[in-house]
């Protein structure tokens, strides 16, 4: 158990490292000179060297990639825009996107876990019809196009709850359903499916053949067993939700990374870019890291095998 | 078979798309970029079936025009990554050692970011265009069919006509074209069904932002136009993302059904 642990937690910093080589490489796939591109040509020649120098694109590439590290860990970077560490500037907006992502999986969960259970209960019923209707809309509608069409009902028609902005949880309902109708298709298939293998078991069987009610067969030995894979698609859909909150956090100006993202792109501050790839491609792993030894944790047959 | 309906409107709904996308020059009522400032954002009516943007333009000409680029995009990501995947996941699979490990090793460092984010952050600094776009999603896209196809390539050097094709001396290039294509197709085609899929939602995403085309209307640029008018012209929003849900459910309940005939297949073989 030690050792799969100690692997996996090895595995992740060179995992981590080769994500920061990446981002750090973004900076050179610009077309042309990446200085320019910031400043734009009517800059002063002046404030050209300064940037170059401040983002230490005046010294050979190994340097470079040393001294983006060493600024990175001692949150040295500088966003060009704001004109100060971008650390700073991220983790106001990193609680604001955690506050829809985790709402959004709170939703998600709700609305996903029992109608993939009672479909699976009820296969081949109407209900399970319906039901995997709702996870193939929930997979295919994009979010993109799910928060205006919330707007449009929500605010415009019905006029109940606010458009966009953050002030209150009014604010947060619109943009916190878009993100998590999308993630509860895709859970509430995952749902169905697991809880479907469960059923087939033999120890449901013997369960029964004990003399337990229907009711304690479901809910104490087949629910129980689904969950697990059930909470480690939760845990990976974390990475698609943050992904996702950059489109949602612009439809409804939330103020979170995503947002500061885009903005960062368009304002050709390129530090704050890699900055917030590197934040939420981070936030992505060490929620992965969990998942992977809390899964660990609960089922020994996958650490058994891991472990081989 | 029993979902055989489906898979004919799903074939209908993908043929209308790509008919449109070929010849949208001969289609399209107007040219996308006719202004027409008087008529600004106009509902649908009979001479303009979906309506007008805020520049008088043609919704329904400027849509048909967007699914040559969401196609087109869709189709070269996917292409590109299953020949790329392809190409790496067998070598990997076939050679395996350390060349198979730094494989998989690159493979697990790019699938270590999220969605599509990578795409976000490479179509920023190369800029708008549908080539950087095709780029941007292609450079993330082999890893899903090269894992693939490395998977089914341990498992196929497992059986015996594998060991056969070797024990008669046939060539690493024979085995790989004469022997694992034809019996990779199937998983193949079904990832590549829910590939282009994913892609024409990448690309869609990426023009939302402002990251994709720009100068050619594409599905996700014209959504990004509408959203601005929500209040008093929803048609702008409504009708170019329904064109994308459309064209994604088409595609993902597409690898669907391929999925379920190889598996019947399967069955029947076994």
């Amino acid at each position: 158990m030690r050792s799969y642990f100690l692997k996996r937690l090895l595995w992740f910093f060179p995992v981590l490292l080769g994500v920061s080589l990446v981002v750090f490489f973004f900076i050179h796939l610009i077309p042309g000179d990446p200085v320019l591109m910031m400043l734009g040509e009517s800059a002063q020649s002046g404030q050209v060297e300064n940037l170059r120098h401040q983002l230490h694109l005046d010294l050979p590439l190994h340097r470079q990639l040393i001294l983006f590290f060493a600024d990175l860990l001692q949150g040295k970077m500088i966003s060009i825009f704001y004109q100060k560490p971008v650390l700073e500037v991220i983790f106001p907006k990193l609680a604001a996107t955690l506050e829809l992502a985790l709402s959004a999986m709170l939703i998600a969960i709700l609305i996903a876990l029992p109608i993939g259970i009672l479909s699976a209960l009820r296969k081949n019923s109407w209900f399970d019809f319906l039901a995997r209707i709702f996870s193939l809309l929930g997979v295919s509608v994009p979010n993109f196009w799910m928060g205006p069409l919330l707007i449009l009902l929500f605010s415009i028609r019905l006029g109940w709850l606010p458009v966009s902005g953050k002030d209150g949880i009014l604010h947060l309902i619109l943009p916190a359903l878009t993100l998590g109708l999308a993630m509860s298709g895709f859970l509430s298939r995952m749902s169905r499916a697991s809880m479907l293998e469960v059923l087939g078991a033999k120890y449901l069987e013997s369960a029964r053949a004990k003399g337990l009610k229907e009711a304690a067969v479901i809910l104490k030995h087949a629910l129980r067993n689904a969950l697990i894979p059930i909470l480690t698609v939760i845990g990976l859909q974390f990475g698609a939700l943050l992904s996702g909150a950059v489109i949602t956090e612009t439809i409804f100006a939330w103020p979170g990374i995503g947002r500061l993202l885009i903005n960062a792109i368009f304002s050709r501050d390129f530090p704050l870019v890699q900055a917030c790839v590197l934040i939420i491609s981070f936030s992505y792993l060490v929620v992965n890291l969990l998942v992977d030894l809390c899964y660990a944790l609960a089922d020994a047959r996958v650490r058994l095998w891991r472990e081989k | 078979m029993k979902r055989k309906p489906i898979i004919y409107i799903l074939l209908l709904i993908i043929g209308l798309f790509v008919f449109a996308a070929v010849f949208a020059p001969l289609l399209s009522p107007y040219s996308p970029d006719a202004q027409n400032l008087c008529a600004g954002l106009s509902g649908p009516s009979v001479s303009h079936p979906l309506g007008q943007d805020k520049l008088g333009r043609d919704v329904l000409s400027r849509m048909i025009f967007g699914a040559r680029v969401s196609l087109l995009v869709g189709l070269s990501v996917v292409l590109i990554s299953l020949f790329a995947g392809f190409l790496i996941g067998a070598i990997s699979g076939v050679f395996g050692g350390i060349l198979d490990q730094v494989m998989m090793r690159i493979i697990d460092l790019l699938m270590a970011f999220p969605g599509i984010l990578l795409a976000i952050a490479l179509a920023a600094v190369l800029g708008p265009g549908i080539g950087n776009v095709i780029f941007a999603l292609s450079l993330l896209g082999w890893v899903g069919y090269a894992r693939l196809v490395r998977g089914q390539v341990l498992v196929e050097r497992e059986k015996a006509y594998f060991e056969s094709a070797r024990a008669l001396g046939a060539g690493w290039v024979r085995i790989i074209f004469r022997h694992l294509v034809p019996n990779l197709a199937g998983p193949v085609l079904v990832q590549a069904s829910f590939g282009i899929a994913g892609a024409i939602l990448a690309e869609a995403s990426l023009s939302f932002l402002g990251l994709g085309t720009q100068k050619i209307p594409s599905f996700g640029s014209l959504l990004s136009h509408g959203i601005n008018f929500l209040r008093t012209a929803p048609h702008l929003t409504i009708f170019p993302g329904l064109a994308v849900f459309l064209l994604v459910i088409s595609f993902n309940l597409l690898g669907d059904f391929i999925a379920d005939y190889l598996r019947v297949e399967n069955k029947i073989k076994s």
